[in-house]
């Protein structure tokens, strides 16, 4: 498991409207890749290209590569369903599948995928939840409602509904943007845990989060507003926060950005 | 009054000096609000003494100048505090719950009234009025029950919801995530055209034209499966039968079943929709996962609401139905002739002659008025218990309230 | 690209099928689209199917002056001739009667359960009240009319018995959508008013009602749309004259749902089945403008409904 991401020249239109220009990485595997900037530079946008989520707007296209290995992600034949079963996403605010209990939204993934077996499904559900840090906290209530958790368990069980599926890589947008400190902690020492299994790419608006978790950071602007996002800079973390190379990197992590 | 520009309008009212300050402030508020609301009054009110104006340049002099009166009144002695405008809202508050009450006084005087009048008719029926099947409501020995109404109007208008809810649901899922966009909002308006067709074109062409076309597939349907009682196939060659009715009734529900479910599904929240295709769900896997659950409620009630449509349809189902011979025996099946309460009632209104008569129409009409009335309530209450976005369903209330307490 | 690739071997070596060809769910989602524009198709069919009928059967008639100009009066179920006036001004006589009454009480209705009963156990009655209103099938709400104006008070069939009846129909329609649109005023505008010292009646007035002017407008006219078709209570409450009739308070009157229903069981004649054709077509064209007109107002408005 745990796949590379290798972008090459990738553009970004909603429709006649370019959102993000020429963008190429490398996102390396069992590593936490941080992507930081400012609102509306396109990070986002661009995390979503990564599974093809981004064709759930309508008009939205992109130009260049996305190659996970040595598989053309935008190659003809290649369908954004099979790439989103590879590629898990967790999204800014926990969204568990409101009328489904704790255990099948866990469960979801393998059974859309066919997997009735009661006895794998418990064993996935399990090893699943205990690898979103949650297994403790829902063992004994896992037939009630997803949505009855607090938010910080959502987000959580929304992760372990992500690596059930035993992904290569996970995308996370903002997934702490909607919650409290402590959720946001419990979250972070997750994504720590699972880069021993997965690729992981996380959007984040905040900085010391990025440099907390991350090993690889991103940064993109815009040149001005109206103007597609750009990758800036990428480096190592701990490069990006104490010795950037660009001006631009400089300013927005000391805050003397605009 | 007087205003730098000496713009002022010249026929205002006049009154106190708060008051003519007040409609103008308005003004100001629109300012504030920005630009979205339309000022149909006010735009009135300009167009009196300043026609042929814009109306924002209208409404700024007046912003301006009523910015002017403020001031000119404040400093001009000390500031009126008293009562302003009681009278008004006393005049206009009466009269808007005048309004709520005369809705409750015609709704109680319509009960009311129809129970008055079917009373003592029902008082007088020799024999059993609700399952009896006999009608023959005039004459000294009246008898009359609604058995037979009661079972023809109930089945044409679910077997109308059953043709009608799948069909809704499909051109609903079509409409909201499947079309094109370019091609969603003019199918949208097309299919709520179908609303605007007056039912008695619908009755009409559905004898007309659609009765022989549905003829091939009511024999079919009645050498396949007339061992059922419910479908056999009765003797003659009946055109309009209760199948038919059925059919165009569906057509009739389909607009307003489609046009809810619509609403909804378009409603369900692309969190959840995200959270299915990041799991690599399929298209139609998404729509089982998030819009269907989410919808579910909304689906139910607006298959209710069809259905109380279809139970009150009368000139169409009068049109399309042929009414059995009163000698022939009572025939249960769908592909048999039949009357609807409402289908009766308007059939007969010839015979509303005395009293008596017209009070079994009535009694007829009022079981009509309760079943829909049940029918409709059903359709609220799965709403109210279960509004997306505003409320959690039940149970996962329960649960949050158990995950606060123990949190 | 093929260059990054080969100088970085995959990292596990695992090539990944992304393909997505997976029979059986691929197959279900393929079915259920194809079920899905199905449904859309046999949507269509009746619609297309109908107009189609109607215009093809109805629109040569339309094209004479004499159908908007003149009446029935001396025409027989054989002879060709005569126009729709009569019936024309009879459907907008009764409806614009219906709409004269029944408006302003919507309007305050609504205002009232907005305004001023919100969260009361009397708005809750009176909105309880509207609900059984909605449900009321057309032909019972003729029924109670003919009870009271016929049975009762011993009045005699009139158009204006009719309007009575349809402003039961028309009622909860207006009523709720005016409801609806009110609700959706944000407090904010009726709050900056008070705060500027401006009475509640008149906050209503002015500031409240005319945001939502729009949506009121177009509930009206969707009310409107929905009172002219129908048949039931004219069937009951008033006799179908050929003749030109513009008092609705005596005599019989035409109405162009009756016009359809006096010729319809003579369709076999080729002139009494033009005339229905005919007159179907217009009663369309009157419901289809009005709802036009709803939509138009409605994207003009100041508030959309979503």
């Amino acid at each position: 498991m745990a796949k590379r991401i290798e972008v090459s020249g990738l553009n970004v239109y909603y429709g006649d409207f370019k959102a993000v220009e020429d963008v190429s990485m490398t996102v390396e595997p069992r590593s936490v890749t941080a992507f930081i900037g400012p609102s509306g530079c396109g990070k986002s946008t661009f995390l979503r290209t990564l599974n093809r989520m981004h064709e759930v707007i309508p008009g939205a296209r992109v130009e260049g590569k996305v190659m996970l290995d040595q598989q053309d992600l935008y190659a003809t034949g290649i369908d954004p369903v099979a790439v989103r079963r590879v590629v898990g996403m967790v999204f800014q605010r926990p969204n568990p599948f409101p009328t489904m209990s704790i255990f099948d939204n866990v469960a979801s993934g393998l059974k859309l995928n066919g997997v009735k077996d009661r006895k794998k499904l418990t064993e996935v559900v399990e090893s699943s939840l205990k690898g979103a840090n949650l297994w403790n906290e829902v063992k004994d209530r896992l037939d009630k409602p997803g949505a009855g958790l607090s938010g910080g368990q959502q987000q959580r069980l929304c992760i372990a509904r992500a690596i059930a599926v035993e992904p290569e890589v996970i995308l996370m947008d903002e997934p702490c943007s909607a919650l409290d400190p402590i959720s946001t902690l419990a979250i972070e020492d997750l994504i720590e845990k699972l880069k021993d299994r997965f690729t992981v790419v996380i959007v984040t608006h905040n900085m010391q989060q990025a440099a907390r978790v991350s090993d690889q950071t991103a940064f993109f602007n815009l040149a001005a507003t109206g103007k597609p996002g750009r990758l800036i800079e990428m480096a190592p973390t701990k490069q990006i926060f104490s010795n950037p190379a660009e001006k631009a990197t400089e300013d927005y992590i000391t805050g003397r950005f605009g | 009054m007087s205003s730098p520009d000496g713009t002022a309008p010249p026929d205002r009212p006049d009154g106190t000096a708060a008051e003519e300050a007040e409609p103008k402030i308005e003004d100001l508020v629109h300012e504030d609000a920005g630009p979205t609301p339309q000022f149909g009054g006010l735009a009135a009110e300009h167009a009196d003494h300043d026609a042929a104006q814009q109306p924002a340049e209208v409404m700024t002099e007046s912003g301006v100048e009523a910015a002017g009166t403020t001031t000119a009144t404040e400093t001009g002695g000390k500031l009126e505090l008293g009562p302003v405008g009681h009278l008004g809202d006393r005049l206009f508050g009466g009269l808007a719950r005048g309004s709520g009450g005369l809705v409750v006084l015609i709704v109680a005087f319509v009960g009311i009234f129809l129970l008055a009048l079917a009373i003592p008719a029902l008082i007088d029926d020799k024999s059993n009025f609700l399952f009896s099947r006999i009608w023959e409501p005039g004459g000294d020995q009246p008898r009359f029950g609604i058995a037979a109404l009661f079972y023809t109007t109930v089945i044409s208008s679910i077997i109308a919801m059953l043709i009608a809810v799948p069909i809704a649901i499909g051109v609903a899922l079509f409409v909201t995530y499947y079309a094109p966009k370019r091609l969603a909002a003019p199918v949208a308006h097309a299919v709520d055209l179908l609303a605007a067709v007056p039912s008695i074109i619908y009755g009409l062409w559905g004898i007309l034209f659609f009765a022989p076309i549905l003829r091939p597939v009511i024999n079919g349907l009645s050498t396949a499966l007339g061992w059922i009682p419910l479908f056999e196939k009765p003797p003659g060659d009946n055109v309009g039968v209760v199948f038919t009715a059925s059919v165009v009734l569906a057509i009739m529900i389909l607009p307003v079943v489609t046009a809810i479910s619509r609403e909804i599904f378009a409603q369900t929240p692309i969190t959840h929709r995200e959270g299915a295709l990041a799991l690599g769900a399929t298209r139609w896997e998404m729509i089982r996962l998030s819009v269907l659950p989410y919808g579910r409620s909304g689906v139910v009630s607006a298959s209710m609401l069809g259905l109380g449509r279809a139970l009150g349809e009368t000139v169409a189902v009068l049109i399309i139905l042929s009414v059995p011979n009163g000698n022939d025996p009572w025939n249960s099946s769908i592909f048999a002739g039949g009357e609807t309460f409402a289908s009766k009632i308007a059939n007969n209104a010839a015979e509303f002659d005395s009293p008596e008569k017209t009070g079994a129409y009535i009694a007829a009409g009022l079981v009509l008025f309760v079943v829909t009335f049940l029918v409709n309530s059903a359709a609220r209450i799965i709403v109210d218990r279960s509004t997306p976005g505003t409320k959690r369903p039940r149970r996962n209330r329960r649960a949050g309230a158990a995950e606060g307490a123990s949190a | 690209m093929t260059a990054i690739a080969e100088n970085k071997p995959a990292y596990d070596g695992k090539v990944l099928d992304l393909t997505g060809k997976s029979g059986a769910r691929a197959f279900k989602n393929t079915l259920a689209t194809v079920l899905i524009v199905l449904a859309f198709a046999v949507a269509m069919i009746p619609l297309v199917w109908i107009l189609f009928t109607v215009v093809s059967k109805g629109y040569h008639l339309l094209l004479s002056a004499d159908w908007w100009s003149q009446s029935q009066r001396g025409i027989t179920v054989r002879r060709a001739g005569g126009g729709a006036y009569h019936a024309i001004m009879g459907t907008l006589i009764m409806a614009l009667i219906t709409a004269v009454i029944a408006v302003p009480i919507a309007i305050l209705g609504a205002i009232y359960l907005v305004e001023y009963g919100k969260g009361t156990r009397a708005a809750k009655v009176v909105s309880f009240m509207i609900d059984i209103l909605t449900g009321v099938p057309s032909i019972v709400a003729a029924l109670f009319v003919y009870a009271v104006w016929i049975t009762v008070f011993g009045f005699n069939r009139v158009g204006f018995a009719v309007s009575l009846s349809l402003v039961l129909l028309m009622l909860p329609v207006v009523l709720r959508s005016t409801e609806e649109m009110l609700k959706l005023v944000p407090d904010e505008l009726r709050e900056a008013s008070y705060a500027l010292g401006v009475p509640k009646w008149k906050t209503i007035l002015k500031v409240v009602v005319p945001t939502a002017f729009g949506g009121i407008i177009t509930g009206v006219m969707l009310g409107l749309a929905r009172v002219m078709g129908e048949t039931a209570p004219l069937l009951i409450l008033v006799g179908y004259s050929k003749n030109i009739n513009l008092n609705p308070f005596s005599g019989f009157q035409g109405a162009l749902p009756t016009m359809i229903n006096q010729d319809r069981t003579e369709l076999a004649l080729p002139n009494a089945a033009d005339r229905v054709w005919a007159a179907a077509l217009t009663l369309i064209l009157l419901v289809l403008a009005l709802n036009l007109l709803a939509r138009l107002i409605a994207r003009f408005s100041a508030i959309k409904s979503k």
